[in-house]
C-alpha cells in the first residue's frame, strides 16, 4: 500500500464520522470520503429518544459538528445516496444513483435498522425510532396526544416511554419481561426501574408478548398480546431491536451473520473494516465474536479501525459500556452484567435511588452498574478493569463466555478467512 | 490548545476522565464533566485529542491549532 491511502466510510453516522475524524486526527493525509444513505449532515442519535423527542432540544441540536468543524476534516462527503453493493477485492462500492466509488481501504459503518411487526407496514400511526426523521414523526405524532402503547421493554422502549410520559401522554409500555430491561439488568435494578415507571404514570404491561397489531380503516387502534387482549392505542412505537444493515452486502463474499464478522482488528477482509453498529468482530478478551449497539462502541470502535488503518493497529477489546436516561435516573453500565450474577450494592442506597451495584460471576467482578452515580461507578471499573480482563481472559471457557450472553468464537483462525477472495 | 466543553450536553460516560485523567474529571453528583485545565501542556494535547475523540456526546471542544 501507498503511504497515504484513499479510505472510503460507507456510513455517516457516528462511527463513519469518528473513523474520519480518528484518521485525520493521528494524521492521514490520504483522500477521505463518506457515503450516507440519509441526506442529513451526522448526527447523534441518543439524544432522539429523549431531548429531541421532548422537544427540549431543536433537532440540529443534534448535530455532531458544527458545518466548519466539518469542512475542516477535508472529507468528501456523498450524502443521501445509499451503498448498494461492494467489491472488496476491487474495493468498490456502488450507489443507489449508480455512482461507483473506489478506495485502497473501505470502512463498513451502515449501523442498524428498527425491526418492525408484520403487520405494521401501511398501518399509520405506527412509528419506529432510529432516525432523525423518525423522531420528528413520533414527536408530531405524541404531540396529538392519546393513548401510546410501546411495544419492547428494552432500552429504547423503556426511554421512549418516559419521554412521552413526560409530554402527557397515557403511556403503556409492553413486553415479555417482568420489568424494562430485565435481560440486560437482572431482577434487582429492573425492578427499581419498573417501580419509577410505575410511580411517573407509565402503565406496564409486561410479561406477554406481542402477537400483532389491531387497526381499522388503515390506523392503528391497539395492540393485540398473546393472551389474547387487545391494549387500545392511538400511537403505537415499535421497539423491539435492530437488524444489522448487511443486506447490500449479500455477494460481496464477506461473511456476514448478525453483522459484519471480523477479525480482533475488525477486518472483514483485506482492506475492508467494520466499524460500530453493524461490526461483529472477535473480542479477544471475551473470547469470542461480539456486536455492540451502543454510542461509545461506534466511537471507540472507530478509533481502533483508524489506528490499524494507520499501521498502529491492536486488538480491539473494549470494557462494554452504555448507558440510559429515564426520567431522573441515569444508569450506566460497564462491563457484561452476564444473566446469573450476583448483584450486590457497594455503594450508595437503592432506597434513595443513588447506588452502584456490582455483578459477580463465579467470585469475579464482570460488570459495574451506577444509577445516578456516574462517578463512582466509572471510578469503581477502573478498579476492576484488571478483573474483567481477567474474567474476559483465556481461562473462561466457550462455554462460560455463552452463557454471559455472547456468542462461541469462531472454530478457528481460518474460519475468519472463509469469503476473502 | 483551548479546550471547552458543553456541560449540557455531557452523558457522564467518563471517557474523557479514561482517555486524559489530568486534564478531566467528573462531578461527584452528576457525573458531569469538570475541566481540570483549559490550557493543558502539549505533552498532554494527544491524550486530550483523543478524549474529544471518544465523547460519545460530543460534549468537549478544542480550539487555536488543536
Amino acid at each position: 500500500m501507498t503511504a497515504a491511502p484513499d479510505v472510503l466510510v460507507v456510513g455517516a453516522s457516528a462511527a463513519g464520522l469518528a473513523t474520519a475524524e480518528a484518521l485525520r486526527r493521528k494524521g492521514h493525509t490520504g483522500g477521505l470520503t463518506l457515503l450516507g444513505d440519509e441526506p442529513h449532515p451526522p448526527y447523534d442519535r441518543p439524544p432522539l429518544s429523549k431531548q429531541v423527542l421532548a422537544g427540549t432540544w431543536q433537532p440540529e441540536r443534534a448535530r455532531l459538528r458544527t458545518p466548519e468543524l466539518l469542512d475542516g476534516l477535508g472529507a468528501t462527503f456523498v450524502l443521501g445516496d445509499p451503498a448498494v453493493s461492494l467489491d472488496p477485492v476491487a474495493r468498490t462500492v456502488r450507489t443507489a444513483s449508480g455512482t461507483v466509488l473506489r478506495a485502497d481501504v473501505v470502512v463498513l459503518a451502515t449501523g442498524v435498522r428498527p425491526r418492525v411487526l408484520p403487520d405494521q407496514a401501511g398501518l399509520a400511526g405506527v412509528h419506529v425510532l432510529r432516525t432523525l426523521d423518525d423522531a420528528a414523526a413520533l414527536r408530531a405524532a405524541l404531540l396529538t396526544g392519546g393513548r401510546l402503547v410501546v411495544v419492547g421493554d428494552g432500552v429504547l422502549g423503556a426511554e421512549v416511554a418516559a419521554t412521552a410520559c413526560g409530554l402527557g401522554l397515557d403511556v403503556t409500555l409492553a413486553g415479555p419481561q417482568r420489568a424494562p430491561l430485565e435481560a440486560r439488568l437482572g431482577s434487582l435494578v429492573s425492578g427499581v426501574l419498573a417501580d419509577l415507571h410505575r410511580e411517573r404514570g407509565v402503565r406496564l404491561r409486561l410479561g406477554a408478548a406481542v402477537a400483532g397489531l389491531a387497526g381499522r380503516d388503515g390506523r392503528v387502534t391497539g395492540v393485540r398480546l398473546d393472551t389474547g387482549e387487545v391494549l387500545p392505542a392511538d400511537v403505537v412505537v415499535v421497539a423491539l431491536g435492530a437488524i444489522p444493515n448487511t443486506g447490500w452486502l449479500a455477494g460481496s463474499g464477506l461473511r456476514l451473520d448478525d453483522g459484519v464478522v471480523c477479525d480482533a482488528r475488525c477486518r472483514a477482509a483485506d482492506g475492508i473494516y467494520a466499524a460500530g453498529d453493524v461490526a461483529r468482530w472477535h473480542h479477544e478478551g471475551l473470547g469470542g465474536l461480539l456486536r455492540l449497539e451502543n454510542r461509545t462502541n461506534a466511537t471507540e470502535q472507530a478509533v481502533a479501525v483508524a489506528d490499524d488503518i494507520l499501521g498502529a493497529g491492536r486488538p480491539y477489546a473494549p470494557v462494554p459500556y452504555f448507558w440510559t436516561d429515564q426520567f431522573d435516573a441515569r444508569v450506566q453500565v460497564h462491563g457484561v452484567l452476564a444473566p446469573g450474577a450476583s448483584v450486590s450494592v457497594v455503594d450508595g442506597d437503592v432506597a434513595v435511588r443513588r447506588f452502584v451495584a456490582l455483578y459477580e460471576r463465579d467470585g469475579e467482578a464482570v460488570g459495574v452498574l451506577g444509577w445516578n452515580m456516574p462517578r463512582q461507578a466509572r471510578a469503581l471499573r477502573q478498579r476492576l478493569l484488571g478483573q474483567l480482563r481477567d474474567f474476559a481472559g483465556s481461562h473462561v471457557e466457550p462455554g462460560k463466555v455463552e452463557e454471559a450472553g455472547f456468542r462461541r468464537a469462531p472454530r478457528s483462525r481460518t474460519d475468519f478467512s472463509e469469503g476473502q477472495r | 490548545m483551548k479546550v471547552t466543553v458543553d456541560e449540557d450536553k455531557c452523558c457522564g460516560a467518563g471517557s474523557c476522565v479514561l482517555a486524559a485523567p489530568d486534564v478531566f474529571d467528573q462531578r461527584d453528583e452528576d457525573g458531569v464533566v469538570v475541566l481540570l485545565d483549559a490550557e493543558p501542556a502539549e505533552h498532554l494535547h494527544a491524550a486530550v485529542r483523543e478524549a474529544a475523540g471518544v465523547c460519545p456526546a460530543s460534549a468537549i471542544a478544542l480550539g487555536e491549532g488543536a
